[in-house]
């Protein structure tokens, strides 16, 4: 047989992995050892030309449509890991057959929630990445798709100026509709994401990498996180007809939580006395999008709210006649953003991601411009961020550490072998 | 513990004129393993989803035991979806992995230890609950999954495709397992799936369903011998059943050279000059006379043989197929004539598909 590659990028350094091996026996030079969340299938990670891809064993028909399922997710503009290739028909040394494997490409600067817990997390970082997939849900919600297996272990997270932005990677459990979920699918999405993350986070208090934390305050936040999000972009309001303004207050709303509306439906009644509003079509990013426009670049919607906020207080600086927004959003770009990043030294480009080294030096230098009594010039504030900061932060474009044999189970024992007495201490009453 | 009812049950989906699911009336006795079966479309998942609550019911409702659930919120119908989710936590040992659930639903320690017991004693896992994952085999692993399920004392189980992401030789293995665990358990249970071989050997009775139509629920045995209408009949059984349309003559019908005898009174049942009748490969025999068939290909499985043919029928070519001995049978090729053992022919209206014996 002949192995069988379905890909849309062409990459021709596909074919120096070792398909030949089961991937648990990959050889170190191919892996990558990056951090992972919990896993039923062997995943692991490899390099690929200048990339790193997630590579999953599984059975060719779950591989497909998780393939197929993730561009279509993709082409919703849902936040999510981007497909790569299937490969099928692989056999071993001997002719044995093995799984079929689904690529993705890793997203870069991502980390697995186990990763934050390696740098010590506090319950105020645990909520954020709740908050971060209650909006995810929502998003996900919104455009069809029921999830089916929501958890942290399901998604990556990517530091969005103090707040964590979310992208799903398994979507091997997801159906996509047509229709709108019913609001049982949704409220069943939510039953499984509240006792996923009380189950992951008191696996990490097992483990005792973390402390401090309320498995069961955490998990039920995305339940009132995810209500709260829901109502404000699909309820229906209604006012008297003199009440116009609350149709741009609604709009403003959505805009803050980083929405724009689509479409409106708007209804008066037969005698004109009330007027009944209610998103239809809701897309998110509006901070991101906006910033797009007016620089070009390209980042996550706090990172851009951040931008934006700093664009602002530029053109208060800097304003005169005939200078218009783009003008001095263009000017903000070369003047402010730029030499920021520039100035950060090469070594520690792979720390964060721009758009967040930038947001941070804003933050030193507000502590530091606090601490000092006086302002203090961006430059400076760059130089002291790179060596009080960045310097002690670990790499984040692709985290090495822990590894991904640290926290995947080593191969199941196959059934009727003895095992060991392998018994944890005391007894199992007092744990359950 | 508790039966389980669709009445009227009706799914339309927005923007269809056809509905998913059509007035289904479906009762699943207490303790029972009911499987939902058919080809992809005919709405079994659909109503596996009304169950659940994941899916608006349109008309009619949904019951279990005596309390009405079609507008009951998922997590409140008491209901548990098995093998949704089955990563275990590797921190954990057995007992916390089977007893998290219960310790954010706010039960009892006691109570978390008793239920995690006697639950762990139906699935073979007592000498392991202070241990982590890692120390476990394949199996086991997946038997604290359904634990997590258990410990929860759903009054029902909801099983959709579990074993879709198994390989062919696992699925028998975890087919009988679940089967098995059910009824020893005695939960009631309703199980989907859209492999009629599946659901003959697991279900204490099947529904068949197709295009939002259930066709109809009977033990396996029934549905084998007497399928009520024709696509019960095609559907059930493997290879499936011959379904060929005959002419009615003097006696019964006209096979080939031969009469096939059917009593007159269940041919005057029937709507039209000819009817659809249909035979089990096993019940045909290679004879002198009767229907003259061009032998394609035999297939030696060993105990015995399958001979796939086709025969002239109204100047239409028909695919049939035989058991055959697996050592003395035609070759490929070869003309052979076949009768019917006329006391197990099924016999359907060929123009409502309808049962007439």
């Amino acid at each position: 047989m002949t192995l069988n590659i379905t890909t849309a990028t062409a990459e021709p350094a596909l074919l120096d992995l070792p398909w030949q091996l089961p991937l648990e026996d990959w050889p170190a030079e191919n892996i990558a050892a990056l951090p992972k969340g919990l896993s039923r299938h062997t995943v692991r990670f490899a390099h690929l030309e200048d990339h790193v891809v997630a590579i999953k064993e599984t059975l060719f028909d779950l591989a497909k449509r998780e393939y197929d399922m993730l561009r279509r997710l993709e082409k919703l503009d849902v936040p999510c890991v981007e497909p790569f290739a299937i490969i099928n028909n692989r056999e071993d040394v001997n002719g044995e057959p093995l799984p079929a494997v689904l690529i993705t490409r890793h997203l870069k600067f991502s980390l697995p929630y186990r990763a934050m817990w390696s740098q010590g997390l506090r319950e105020q970082t645990a909520n954020r990445l709740v908050d971060a997939l209650a909006l995810l849900l929502v998003r996900v919600h919104l455009v069809g798709f029921f999830w089916g297996d929501v958890s942290l272990s399901n998604t990556l997270f990517r530091r969005d100026a103090g707040r964590f932005a979310a992208y799903l990677v398994d979507a091997e459990t997801g159906q996509l509709y047509d229709s709108r979920l019913s609001n049982g699918q949704r409220e069943n999405d939510l039953e499984i994401a509240r006792v996923n993350i009380a189950g992951e986070l008191m696996d990490l208090l097992a483990s005792g990498k973390a402390v401090d934390i309320d498995p069961n305050a955490v998990s039920q936040r995305i339940v009132d996180k995810y209500h709260e999000l829901w109502k404000e972009l699909t309820a229906v309001e209604v006012f008297d007809a003199s009440e116009r303004w609350r149709i741009s207050r609604r709009v403003k709303r959505l805009n803050d939580l980083g929405f724009d509306i689509e479409e409106l439906s708007m209804v008066a009644d037969a005698e004109g006395h009330t007027v009944k509003i209610q998103p239809k079509v809701v897309d998110a990013g509006h901070h991101a999008r906006r910033l797009l426009l007016l620089t070009g670049l390209d980042v996550e919607e706090n990172q851009a709210r951040r931008l934006l906020n700093d664009i602002d207080s530029y053109k208060l600086a800097n304003a005169r006649v005939g200078a218009d927004e783009e003008v001095l959003a263009h000017e903000w770009l070369s003047n402010v953003y730029e030499p920021v990043i520039t100035a950060i030294p090469a070594p520690y480009t792979g720390r964060l991601e721009p758009a967040e080294i930038f947001h941070e030096v804003l933050e030193h230098r507000w502590y530091k411009s606090e601490n000092e009594g006086k302002d203090i010039p961006l430059i400076d504030a760059v130089r002291s961020y790179v060596n009080e900061v960045l310097a002690t932060r670990r790499d984040e474009e692709a985290l090495i550490a822990p590894t991904t044999e640290s926290i995947t189970f080593a191969e199941p024992i196959p059934s009727g072998t003895i095992v060991v007495d392998e018994d944890e201490e005391g007894d199992w009453r007092d744990k359950v | 513990m508790a039966s389980v009812s669709f009445r009227n049950a009706t799914r339309t989906y927005p923007g269809s004129t056809k509905p998913a699911v059509d007035n289904l009336n479906l009762e699943v006795a207490d303790g029972e393993f009911l499987v939902l079966v058919g080809p992809s479309g005919c709405g079994k998942s659909t109503s596996l989803r009304m169950l659940a609550g994941l899916e608006e019911v349109n008309g009619g409702g949904i019951y279990i035991g005596d309390r009405e659930v079609t507008d009951v919120p998922p997590k409140d119908r008491d209901i548990a979806m098995v093998f949704q989710n089955y990563a275990l936590y590797p921190h954990m040992t057995v007992a916390e992995n089977m007893g998290f659930a219960l310790k954010i639903a706010g039960v009892s320690k006691e109570e978390r230890a008793e239920r995690v017991l006697d639950a762990a004693k139906l699935l073979d896992l007592e000498p392991y609950l202070n241990r982590k994952p890692k120390a476990l085999s394949g199996g086991q692993r997946q038997r604290v999954a359904m634990g997590r399920a258990i410990v929860r004392k759903p009054q029902v189980f909801l099983m959709d495709e579990p074993l879709s992401n198994l390989d062919a030789k696992l699925r028998v293995q975890t087919r009988t397992q679940i089967a098995s665990l059910q009824r020893r358990l005695g939960v009631t249970t309703v199980y989907v799936t859209h492999d009629q071989v599946e659901a003959m050997t697991m279900g204490d009775r099947v529904a068949v369903l197709k295009d939002g139509v259930l066709q109809q629920v009977d033990t396996p045995r029934t549905l084998y011998d007497r399928p009520a209408n024709v696509f019960v009949a095609g559907f059930i059984g493997s290879p499936a059943m011959n379904l060929v349309q005959l002419p009615i003559v003097d006696g019964g019908v006209q096979f080939g050279d031969a009469v096939l005898p059917i009593s007159s009174d269940i041919l005057s049942k029937a709507s039209t000059k000819r009817v659809t009748v249909g035979i089990r490969p096993e019940k045909l025999s290679v004879e002198n006379q009767g229907l003259v068939v061009d032998v394609d290909v035999v297939e030696e499985l060993g105990s015995d043989g399958f001979l796939y043919g086709r025969a002239q029928l109204d100047g239409t070519e028909q695919n049939v197929v035989v058991r055959v001995d697996a050592i003395n049978h035609p070759k490929a090729g070869d003309r052979i004539h076949l009768l019917a053992d006329a006391s197990s022919v099924h016999v359907f209206d060929a123009e409502t598909g309808l049962r007439l014996n």
